[in-house]
């Protein structure tokens, strides 16, 4: 039981990480420079590095032989426990960027408390990510902040991405049974308490792109119990054609 | 003057030394030169787009993280490029318009479709394997900005070229249908590939100067025959057939000869009539134009963050 609960909370984890990495990798040569194809790519790679340990992780406590090919090709969208935010499409570069400035601000927090965590496999991964994420962080927010004070339009656009992006965050910080169960057992984090030093980020870097938290927002949830925009399968039935259509194939 | 300057000029390109920025060169030099690397640089970021179809659908974690890296590379190829050329007297943003135009040329081969996985094998074992080819060749080259980025290219092209066959190499090891995609997308890219050699030296305008001047190291009749030689080796390890009746092994010249190159197509592609020509270059003017915006932006604020309107 115990287990089960820690592969769910592992593969979760590996969805946020892996979907977000497909949705940053739909960039591919699309970027507004060639600098920044560079970063975007260097992000989603980051992304499915993360990905594919926790994913391995995964599938070694699931056991039966599955692989975390398996886990990330062959489950459907209703199977899928990835945060509504991370399968948010790319939009513009300001939603990009916005989507981006919010995860790297809390993975920033979250990977530092998991760090601690009892689970030695889960701690190294957090180590290994913290680093990337301080550059993430670095790169999204300055983003921000570029947009916001550049040009009128460019302000217009990333403050339009802020208001449509801000209905998905507070689900960051939500509990569910299995996040109780790993906080109980030294193994999890607990996410409501990130809530207010994210919220002391992001105002920091809004205030210097002279941009506006929303406020009185209706906020969304579902993504931990499976419910996701009708986005995830479109990009589920790209990212899985190969394997779905060719089941015996190894590639 | 000039005359006593180009002695000395060649004088040094034939003692092996390298031209540098700051030296005196001729103009025809110069603008060889431009043409060469910024056409060698659009075609490291135009590639970018047939894998780049494939990036979502890379078929297993492992795959998809080595393509996007690959296309990664490829784009950093595109950067040091753009600076060598940058080095010789014009901006990115002028090369990005003789792109997009269709002044400035970048090689044919990037307009075929990629339209299975077996083609992220194909690419990366024969284009990038042909690309090496060249490449090599050319780190030996006498412009010196262009030489050293030709050295860091290629070591990486190097890669490239060992993942691209070991994809095909899979492939052609695996299920009768991923046999098949393996053979379908031999067949569509050898002569596409061979092509990237560009036409006869018979034929070839830009050659003799070239090779005075130590661009160009190498014909591209010799250097495609290097390639063959050396990929129908590798084609026959892992059990594909090269898609041309006329190829046999000549033990007198010790090469392998082959069959004649459907020029009429090659030049149809040059001349923008392929497959994928117009798609390519609308694609990069759309990415480029929906950036607008961005690169506005990120001028204004570096503009007001040095007048200090910001504290
Ligand atoms: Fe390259
Ligand atoms: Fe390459």
């Amino acid at each position: 039981m115990a287990k089960d609960s820690l592969y769910k909370y592992v593969l979760a984890l590996g969805d946020d990480a892996l979907i977000l990495g497909q949705r940053l990798s739909q960039w591919a040569y699309r970027a507004p420079f060639l600098e920044e194809d560079i970063a975007l790519s260097n992000i989603s790679l980051d992304m499915f590095g993360r990905a594919n340990l926790l994913l391995e992780y995964a599938a070694t406590l699931k056991g039966n032989g599955i692989t975390a090919d398996d886990l990330a090709f062959k489950r459907n969208e209703r199977q899928f426990t990835n945060r509504i935010l991370f399968e948010r499409p790319n939009g513009n570069f300001a939603d990009t960027m916005v989507r981006q400035f919010f995860l790297d601000a809390f993975y920033k927090l979250f990977l530092q408390k998991l760090t601690g965590s009892k689970d030695e496999q889960l701690s190294a991964i957090a180590q290994k990510s913290i680093k990337e994420t301080a550059y993430h962080f670095r790169h999204s927010s300055k983003w921000v902040i570029r947009l916001g004070v550049g040009t009128a339009e460019s302000h217009t656009k990333v403050q339009s991405a802020i208001d449509n992006l801000w209905m998905f965050t507070n689900e960051l910080f939500e509990m569910n049974e299995i996040d109780n169960e790993m906080l109980q057992q030294k193994i999890g984090v607990d996410c409501s308490s990130l809530k207010q030093e994210w919220i002391k980020i992001i105002d920091e870097v809004l205030a210097e792109a002279t941009l506006k938290r929303p406020e009185n927002i209706h906020m969304t949830t579902g993504g931990r119990e499976g419910i996701h925009t009708e986005h995830l399968g479109h990009l589920l039935s790209d990212m899985q054609y190969l394997q779905r259509a060719y089941p015996d194939a190894k590639w | 003057m000039t005359e006593k300057k180009e002695q000395l000029f060649q004088d040094k390109i034939d003692a092996g030394l390298k031209i540098e920025p700051k030296d005196w060169m001729p103009d025809k030099y110069r603008k060889h030169l431009i043409r060469q690397i910024s056409q060698h640089a659009h075609s490291e970021i135009i590639g970018m787009q047939p894998e780049g179809n494939w990036i979502t659908r890379a078929p297993s974690l492992r795959a998809k993280m080595v393509l996007i890296a690959k296309v990664q590379d490829e784009a950093g190829h595109g950067l040091y490029l753009y600076s060598a050329t940058e080095t010789l007297g014009i901006t990115r943003s002028e090369l990005i318009e003789q792109l997009q135009t269709g002044k400035a040329k970048y090689s044919s081969i990037f307009n075929y479709p990629t339209l299975s996985w077996a083609d992220m094998g194909a690419i990366g074992w024969l284009v990038d394997g042909a690309a090496i080819v060249n490449q090599q060749s050319l780190r030996r080259t006498s412009y010196g900005p262009y030489s050293r980025a030709m050295i860091r290219i290629c070591k990486e092209e190097s890669f490239h070229q060992r993942q691209g066959y070991e994809i095909m190499s899979k492939m052609s090891n695996g299920t009768p249908e991923q046999q098949e995609m393996a053979q379908d997308s031999l067949n569509r890219w050898w002569w596409p590939a061979l092509m990237m050699f560009g036409p006869h030296d018979s034929d070839s305008a830009h050659t003799s100067n070239a090779m005075k001047w130590k661009i160009k190291r190498g014909t591209n009749d010799d250097l495609r025959q290097l390639f063959v030689d050396r990929t129908v080796k590798q084609a026959d390890l892992i059990g594909l057939e090269i898609p041309d009746p006329d190829l046999k092994w000549n033990p007198e010249s010790k090469h392998y000869d082959f069959g004649e190159i459907d020029w009429e197509e090659f030049w149809e592609v040059v001349n923008g009539n392929g497959f994928c020509n117009k798609e390519r270059i609308n694609n990069h003017t759309n990415a480029h134009t929906e950036g607008n915006w961005v690169r506005e932006a990120a001028l204004a604020y570096a503009e007001k963050t040095q007048n200090g309107d910001l504290k």
